[in-house]
């Protein structure tokens, strides 16, 4: 925190001299459409770049703004939690391998400019629902790290106190973590049709996978939220692999953004956190003002397999995965630019890096050192209202536990 | 999701089940089979020997099944015999039901049975139902399989026995093998048999070594549909289980031996139709009767084998009344301590034997 506090204050006064520089150097730039720039506005100095590319568009006239930006702190805030997550994952995988972690365990690992650019452009009171990949959307929708952690050691300071693990996070707005392929997809639906019931201005953004893209549900989600016009952002976060099948082999048309045609949609390079975010204020407003879904296809890539389980490297080459890399990486391009717009020093980035890093592994700490629940807990929250008497029968016919109020 | 199963995480566990599981060393002479080993050579013998067998689901060609139970066969048969499909199992169950009904013999994979509620219409109204709607015009000689039941630490959704659902409904053969054995020759008799069949495996069991005769690993070997085993004779009182649930069982008789109580493990092997001679003419022998099953208390397998032995001459034998060891009565939690009490265990069974026979 003191970190940033010191740099806000003293960056303002150098930031004509940068946006000299970066200015100079456009001109030089035989690419001026990817080169950033930095200028001072009233909030202090702004990243600024132009990203052609950034979206792909169907049934829609116009798109989002292909000049993106954003302030020092708020490119700060994105690089952090971007690093949060990438690390939240080293330890999950670190913690697995040391049979700390069970079960299932999927890593979000290169996606993480997804999560963070669109939460940035979310209300507070918009809900969000997505599938097992769960663990940095459950950090982005307010879970603390340690929450999530001891929820994969399966301790009682876990966010579901041990019982979910992996797959079944929850949190305020925060609808799971669903661990059946495309479920998610008309639960969310369903909590845009209540955010619509009750007025508010609010929408859910309902996330899913490539592989789950062909689910029937979601078709029959999809009609359903044209219809009655529900506030519902349909996110499919295209990692290029469902489980270990390609989207060639599984999709009949593997442009998902194109999938409805009776819903607009909006391709999205999304390891790029300010169009995610720039993409997800346009899906938005288009939801709030009234026009119903809209569906978002975020072109990313996932650097482990599946799961824990899958080594991932039977259906793609190490190559690809080192290509991605080192030349599409969320967070080392998102500093880059940064670094390159001088919004921020080598310096600060490894401030916040070991930062960062202690906050992992305090909490990674707090996730191996705290208690399971008590065995009898495991017969509590199987109704919110119990009937009166009501005992839960045990494995014999000599184990009863009498949860009614 | 779910799901592709961990190869080192389940040798791991496989590991642990396996220092449970009793090896003397006469068997090590003899031959074995794993689980995993009988199911992939049971569908491979059969694909070859039919041209209508196919096998068809999610990852089972060329990643040789998300538990590895296809290993070998896309390459051995080639994509028409062995077929990848999206991550839509309502859809591909459809498909390999309408296959059924023109005449094929798919074998249709779920990757585990909890997926299976997402096609569940089709394995109950499609399925199951067609030849009587049909007054046996259609026949739908499909085997729905995979692993059924919990693994180890894969939380609620994935966790789920659904043996009793299957077996409640007419139409449908279902099985529940224990043994390797068991897996070969009823595999094989499903896929040859003319009817829809679910085959309710078990992921804890697929690494496991079990030995095998030489008449079981011939070609044309199959068990009859319909029919238990006596897998371990005794004569105080009846253990009745199947899958996993006989593993637990033999632990359990084997520890009693000890002090004296002679225990009858009947395996079911089919849960419908259920072998109703063989649990009374056990019943009728030792006059004392427990079921064994990790799936919940209520309508379970447990209680249909109690209620048919109360309504038969059988109860006449009964020296106390029946009950049942079964999973705890809640949705499965993910922590380690809070599953292994929400699963029966050899204690919960011993226990429960000493209080029927008031020991």
């Amino acid at each position: 925190m003191n970190i940033y506090a010191k740099l806000i204050v003293r960056l303002p006064a150098n930031g004509w001299r940068l946006l000299l520089q970066q200015q100079q150097h456009k001109i030089n730039s035989s690419i001026p459409s990817l080169a950033t720039a930095v200028r001072q506005a009233s909030s202090g100095p702004i990243l600024e770049y132009d990203e052609p590319n950034a979206y792909k568009l169907h049934m829609l006239e116009e798109g989002p703004n292909n000049h993106v930006s954003c302030t020092r702190e708020e490119g700060l805030d994105f690089y952090r939690k971007m690093q949060v997550v990438r690390r939240m994952e080293a330890s999950a995988n670190n913690m697995y391998k040391a049979k700390l972690i069970r079960g299932f365990c999927h890593l979000y690992s290169g996606q993480e400019a997804v999560c963070v650019g669109m939460k940035a452009a979310m209300d507070k009171n918009d809900s969000l629902i997505t599938a097992y990949r769960a663990h940095g959307w459950t950090y982005m929708m307010g879970v603390s790290v340690t929450g999530v952690l001891a929820e994969l050691t399966g301790r009682k300071t876990g966010c579901s106190e041990g019982r979910g693990g992996s797959m079944h996070m929850y949190g305020p707005n925060f609808y799971g973590g669903n661990g059946i392929v495309g479920a998610q997809v008309p639960l969310g639906a369903g909590v845009a049709f209540a955010h619509k019931y009750r007025g508010e201005q609010n929408v859910c953004v309902a996330l899913y996978g490539d592989g789950a893209a062909n689910q029937g549900q979601v078709f029959e989600a999809f009609n359903m939220a044209k219809l009655w016009l529900l506030p519902c952002i349909f996110v499919c976060e295209n990692n290029g692999y469902g489980m270990g099948t390609s989207t060639a082999r599984a999709s009949a048309n593997p442009n998902f953004y194109r999938r409805c045609e009776y819903i607009p949609g909006l391709w999205v390079n999304g390891m790029d956190v300010l169009a995610v975010r720039e993409a997800t204020r346009f899906a938005r407003n288009w939801c709030t003002s009234g026009k119903g879904p809209i569906i978002m296809e975020m072109a990313t890539y996932r650097y482990f397999g599946h799961s824990m389980s899958d080594p991932g490297t039977s259906y793609r080459t190490r190559e690809e995965v080192q290509d991605v890399r080192k030349s599409r990486d969320p967070i080392a391009s998102f500093r880059e630019k940064l670094l390159q717009a001088k919004l921020a020093t080598e310096d600060e980035f490894k401030g916040i890096d070991n930062e960062v890093k202690k906050l992992i592994e305090d909490a990674e700490n707090h996730a191996q050192n705290d208690p399971e629940l008590q065995v009898d807990e495991l017969y509590s929250h199987i109704y919110s209202n119990p009937p009166a008497n009501f005992k839960v029968r045990g494995c014999d016919n000599f184990t009863f536990k009498d949860i009614s109020k | 999701m779910n799901l592709v199963n961990n190869i080192l995480k389940s040798h791991n566990s496989m590991e642990v089940l396996r220092r449970s599981f009793s090896i003397s060393p006469r068997l090590l002479t003899e031959k074995s089979l794993t689980i995993r080993e009988a199911i992939t050579q049971a569908m491979d013998e059969e694909i070859s020997r039919d041209e209508r067998v196919f096998l068809i689901g999610e990852e089972v060609a060329q990643y040789d099944g998300a538990y590895k139970m296809s290993k070998g066969l896309w390459k051995k048969h080639g994509d028409k015999r062995v077929v990848d499909t999206p991550i839509t199992e309502m859809g591909f169950a459809g498909i390999a039901t309408g296959a059924a009904m023109a005449g094929l013999r798919p074998i249709c994979e779920f990757m585990t049975f909890n997926f299976s509620m997402q096609a569940i219409d089709h394995v109950i109204n499609s399925a199951a139902k067609a030849y009587y709607m049909s007054a046996g015009i259609v026949k739908v000689p499909i085997v729905f399989r995979g692993p059924n039941g919990a693994a180890a630490g894969v939380g609620a959704q994935h966790s789920q026995d659904y043996s009793s659902w299957y077996s409640q409904c007419p139409g449908l053969k279902v099985i529940a093998p224990y043994s390797a054995e068991d897996c070969r020759g009823l595999l094989k008799a499903a896929i040859r048999d003319d009817d829809p069949v679910v085959f309710l495996e078990n992921e804890l069991l697929y690494g496991l070594h079990f030995p095998v005769s030489d008449e079981a690993l011939s070609a044309d070997f199959v068990l009859p549909i319909g029919k238990g085993k006596i897998e371990r004779e005794g004569k105080h009182i009846t253990l009745v289980a199947y899958s996993i649930g006989v593993k637990l069982c033999m632990e359990a008789a084997k520890e009693l031996e000890q002090s004296g109580i002679q225990c009858e493990v009947v395996n079911l092997r089919s849960l419908r139709p259920l072998d109703e001679d063989i649990i009374k003419n056990s019943v009728k022998k030792t006059h004392y009767l427990l079921t064994v099953e990790f799936g919940w208390s209520q309508c379970s397998i447990g209680s249909e084998v109690i209620a048919r032995i109360c309504e038969s001459d059988a109860f006449d034998y009964l020296d106390a009344p029946p009950i049942r060891v079964t999973g705890a009565d809640v949705p499965l939690a993910y922590a380690k301590t809070l599953e292994q009490n929400s699963m029966p265990q050899v204690a919960n069974v011993v226990k429960s034997i000493k209080k029927v026979l008031n020991k």
